[in-house]
């Protein structure tokens, strides 16, 4: 197998591609654990509703850019209820009952959305080339190669907001300290309604990409299942810990199925990612880029 | 009246250091059986680094520690609570979620050691083991005048009763050094003198050596039997209590050194710092 | 005022750390025992058995496993299914392997196995901590199913992959598992089994190693100091928890679905228990009942509340509907209780004291 380098490039670039779109999943959740401690187990959901509403509006006719337009509308108000309903109701509780909190997010998001835009699968196409491209004598596949500059541009945008932008440090200020942020006069509520959007139209980006490629159905909000070994490498809190996980991720998961698979019986991307996290997170506990959890006494 | 005895444990050449910052700078300090020490200084001292030293949370990069004749390089936490060393925290390490008398019973777990088969079953060796325990810890809530708290959640209490249950967890280890870090922080004037109070019951009738870090000048002359001041990660001085006091360094230390000014109000300061 | 303590004085200890300490709450337990025991096999159908009770009775007893691990040790564990599942499988490789073998045994070994598998999933709790960890225990969760859907040898190289669970009698003539079982008989064997774990559960909490996890839980790291070793207790934790979630899920198979099947235990059974625990009560015993309860009885409510409202709904409608009232549901309970039913328990205890004078 290794005699045949073009094969394993191909391999490893298909790894890299589909890392990016991990990456683009795993980017909704740091944005939000890192602006408001919660781990939110939605944002799979999030990313399948986001979709959902996409793909519903242009199977009524709407033209591509005003779906867009409308579904963030959309994810932004969803944001707002959500800030207002559930977040502003549990500000102190501990991180476990929040988590609890965003899986009943899921479960209402998942039957809310299926009872709207119905349980079908809706095929998407948006225009996004899809045929094989041969560079440097390496196959790669036009869509991931879109997909990837797509994810490569939202994550760098995102990177630029945080760093340069108020809006940004604001952000990074109610990451480091909710107190101190808000004795500064952070208002809190708007900087969470501003996260949950943020990660809302993150996840419909997502949406957008899986769902071309793999139609918009349920297990689109399975995908954040494979988003969470990324969390786990990368550190919860870390942007570039995302990309970085993701990569990882994708391509570990490639090689490992096509040099591993046989001899399990194939299949082992079931848990694969997760072992490999695990075996990571054993060297650093907190992930690659995570913040070290600094116990005082 | 006890009798200050041999040192039970040593601190050798200690040098702590973490990334530039050296906290810890070849301090050896030694702890005698029986006797109550305090350790002062000004903020950053390396007070509560010492404590960590002893009691195994930070490894020092050199020096030695000896307990009871053993002499090692490092402690660990496991062992020192095993050995008799036991303490308290600046900032109340206590486990919110259980009540003041299983805060004190936890004390008691070096001691239990019914398997987890009878613990299952309950009646029978584990209970016997677990009324027993119970008996000693009672007695030191009764000592500690905490009966009435003894089961409130240890989260609804007020900071100076929750220093109070740290006290009587660490003691329930039945310790022969007893580290306490700044015990009576925060409390008003009663409070401390009942603070005082214990730590002398608790040296006079079990016997327990204590070191404690302590910012009170008044408690410190009070109730210690010798005065340990630390600056800078250095030890500065190291006697009875009145001698510290007055040591010029430890002046110089905690107060500064006087100005030198053209007018009337030099002098003044200088005198006012010498007389501590 | 129904709930007075007046006049009950602990003169001793062992009065004292007793598991009902106030008289009312011995006789409501057994009250509920003598229910349990002479009540509802006499009066119960067979559906309310079989669909309620048993399937109410193992999801207590899986829950009650995950409450030691993260309740009480406070290790946020996700693959609790996996777990139910070794349980399963263990039991059905041991019952056909050895024919012979008493069911009780089977059970007991079988969660001893669980127990190893669990300690060994358990090592990375020393060096990871809080949600790094609960993704990690997802780890075990999907590897577990895995293993179980992939290599034949678990389900005894069945041609179809559907595996029924052999039938197994206690003192050769009473049948628990299998087509022959009276429901009576499964739901009994099912209710002494759980009542005898839930009272070794108390027995562990309320000593030296409940207050060893809750130390552990609290601040592990000033449990150090007191002398706890971390790595054992946490081990400990996941073994116990493994073996009463491996047994739980031994009887899902041969008692409450009597088939052996991996998907029965996948995440959505992880989600399902935490749940559980959550609503119920980390950190209480009773609480695992109660959240169990809660569970299981709400679908069914859920099932039944539109044709009682007289209203006639699509089948699509009424199940995207129920999703959505249990996911606000649980955030709605979340909000005005997150200590769970067994809080609201105690409250309204304190609330009965008074009861009917308003204070």
């Amino acid at each position: 197998m290794w005699d045949n380098p073009e094969f394993v490039l191909e391999v490893v670039i298909g790894g890299l591609l589909s890392g990016i779109m991990y990456s683009l999943v795993a980017l909704g959740f740091v944005l939000i654990f890192k602006a408001s401690g919660v781990f939110n187990f939605a944002q799979g959901t999030m990313v399948l509703f986001a979709a959902l509403t996409f793909v519903g509006l242009i199977e009524r006719g709407l033209p591509i850019w005003m779906a867009f337009v409308i579904a963030v509308v959309v994810m932004i108000l969803l944001a707002v209820a959500v800030e207002r309903l559930m977040l502003r109701s549990l500000v102190n509780q501990e991180q476990i009952i929040l988590f609890m909190a965003t899986i009943g997010l899921a479960f209402f998001l998942d039957g809310f959305g299926q009872l709207v835009w119905g349980g079908d699968v809706h095929p998407l196409d948006i225009g996004i080339p899809k045929a094989p491209l041969i560079i440097g004598g390496v196959l790669v596949n036009e869509f991931d190669l879109v997909a990837a500059i797509v994810a490569g541009s939202l994550v760098a945008a995102l990177a630029l907001f945080f760093q340069r932008t108020a809006i940004g440090r604001a952000l990074r200020a109610v990451a480091d300290d909710h107190q101190a942020a808000q004795s500064v006069g952070i208002p809190l509520p708007t900087i969470w309604v501003i996260v949950w959007s943020v990660a809302g139209v993150v996840g419909l980006v997502a949406g957008i990409m899986w769902g071309s490629n793999l139609g918009v159905q349920f297990s689109l909000s399975l995908v954040a299942l494979k988003a969470l070994p990324v969390l786990m490498l990368g550190g919860f809190t870390s942007v570039p810990g995302a990309i970085v996980g993701g990569l990882i991720v994708g391509v570990g998961e490639k090689l490992a199925e096509v040099f591993w698979g046989p001899a399990f019986g194939g299949a082992i991307e079931d848990w694969f990612a997760y072992a490999l996290a695990l075996v990571f997170l054993l060297f650093r506990p907190q992930g690659l880029f995570g913040e070290r959890i600094i116990e005082r006494v | 009246m006890r009798r200050i005895g041999e040192p039970i444990l040593t601190a050798d050449q200690i040098t702590l250091a973490f990334g530039g910052i050296t906290a810890l700078n070849g301090i050896s300090i030694e702890i005698r059986r029986h006797e109550i020490l305090a350790i002062i200084g000004p903020n950053g001292a390396g007070k509560t680094s010492m404590l960590n030293v002893i009691n195994g949370f930070y490894h020092p990069q050199a020096g030695t520690i000896t307990w009871k004749g053993e002499t090692r390089r490092r402690m660990r936490p496991y062992y020192a609570a095993a050995a008799g060393i036991s303490r308290t925290f600046q900032n109340v390490a206590l486990f919110r979620g259980m009540t003041t008398l299983d805060n004190v019973m936890t004390g008691r777990l070096l001691r239990m050691h019914r398997n987890f088969l009878w613990q299952a079953i309950y009646f029978g060796p584990a209970e016997r083991e677990e009324l027993a325990h119970r008996a000693y810890a009672e007695r030191i809530i009764d000592f500690l005048e905490i009966q009435a708290i003894r089961k409130t959640p240890v989260g609804r209490l007020p900071y100076g009763l929750q220093k109070r249950v740290e006290l009587g967890r660490a003691l329930a280890m039945e310790p022969e050094l007893l580290l306490l870090d700044e015990p009576m922080a925060g409390m008003n004037v009663e409070e401390k003198e009942d603070m005082c109070r214990f730590i002398l019951d608790i040296n006079d009738e079990f016997g327990t050596t204590i070191a404690l870090i302590e910012h009170d000048m008044g408690v410190v002359m009070d109730i210690s039997d010798r005065v340990v001041v630390l600056d800078y990660g250095r030890k500065i001085a190291d006697g009875p209590p009145d001698e510290v006091r007055a040591s010029p360094e430890v002046i110089a230390a905690y107060l500064g050194e006087p100005h030198q000014r053209e007018d009337h109000a030099a002098p003044q300061h200088t005198a006012a710092a010498q007389r501590g | 005022m129904l709930y007075r303590e007046v006049g009950q004085f602990k003169a001793s200890y062992a009065a004292d750390q007793a598991i009902f300490p106030i008289r009312q709450d011995r006789w409501l337990m057994l009250g509920a025992l003598a229910v349990a025991y002479f009540v509802i096999p006499a009066t119960g159908s067979e559906y309310w058995l079989l669909t309620i009770m048993v399937p109410f009775l193992v999801y207590a007893l899986a829950a009650l496993g995950l409450n030691l691990l993260t309740g009480y040790a406070g290790q946020v564990s996700l693959g609790t299914g996996g777990f139910m599942a070794v349980g399963a499988f263990a039991t059905y490789k041991l019952t056909t392997v050895f024919p012979g073998l008493n069911i009780v045994l089977a059970l007991v070994l079988a969660g001893i196995i669980a127990a190893l598998v669990g300690v060994l999933f358990g090592f990375p709790s020393l060096r990871i901590k809080g949600f790094y960890l609960a993704v990690a225990t997802l780890a075990s969760q999907f590897f577990l199913i895995w293993m179980f859907n992939k290599f034949p040898w678990f389900y005894n190289y069945s041609a179809s992959g559907v595996i029924s669970a052999p039938p197994r009698a206690l003192f050769g003539q009473i049948y628990v598992t299998g087509a022959e079982a009276d429901p009576r008989a499964k739901y009994l064997f099912v209710l002494t089994v759980v009542v005898l774990l839930a009272l070794a559960a108390k027995g562990l909490v309320r000593g030296r190693i409940g207050r060893a996890w809750m130390a552990i839980r609290d601040m592990d790291v000033a449990a150090e100091i007191i002398g706890i070793r971390p790595l054992r207790t946490k081990l400990l934790a996941f073994a116990l928890s493994s073996f009463y979630c491996g047994i739980a899920g031994a009887m899902w198979a041969f008692i409450y679905t009597s088939a052996v099947e991996a998907s029965a235990f996948e995440i959505d059974r992880s989600f399902q228990i935490l749940f559980m625990i959550i609503i119920g009560g980390l950190g209480s015993i009773l609480g695992s009942f109660l959240g169990a309860g809660f569970i299981v009885l709400l679908p069914i409510f859920l099932d039944n509340a539109p044709r009682l409202a007289g209203l006639e709904l699509p089948v699509n409608l009424v199940t995207n509907l129920q999703t959505m009232i249990f996911g606000a549901l649980i955030i709605f309970f979340l909000i005005i209780e997150p200590n769970g039913l067994a809080r609201l328990w105690v409250i309204g205890k304190e609330k009965l004291r008074l009861w009917p004078f308003p204070h």
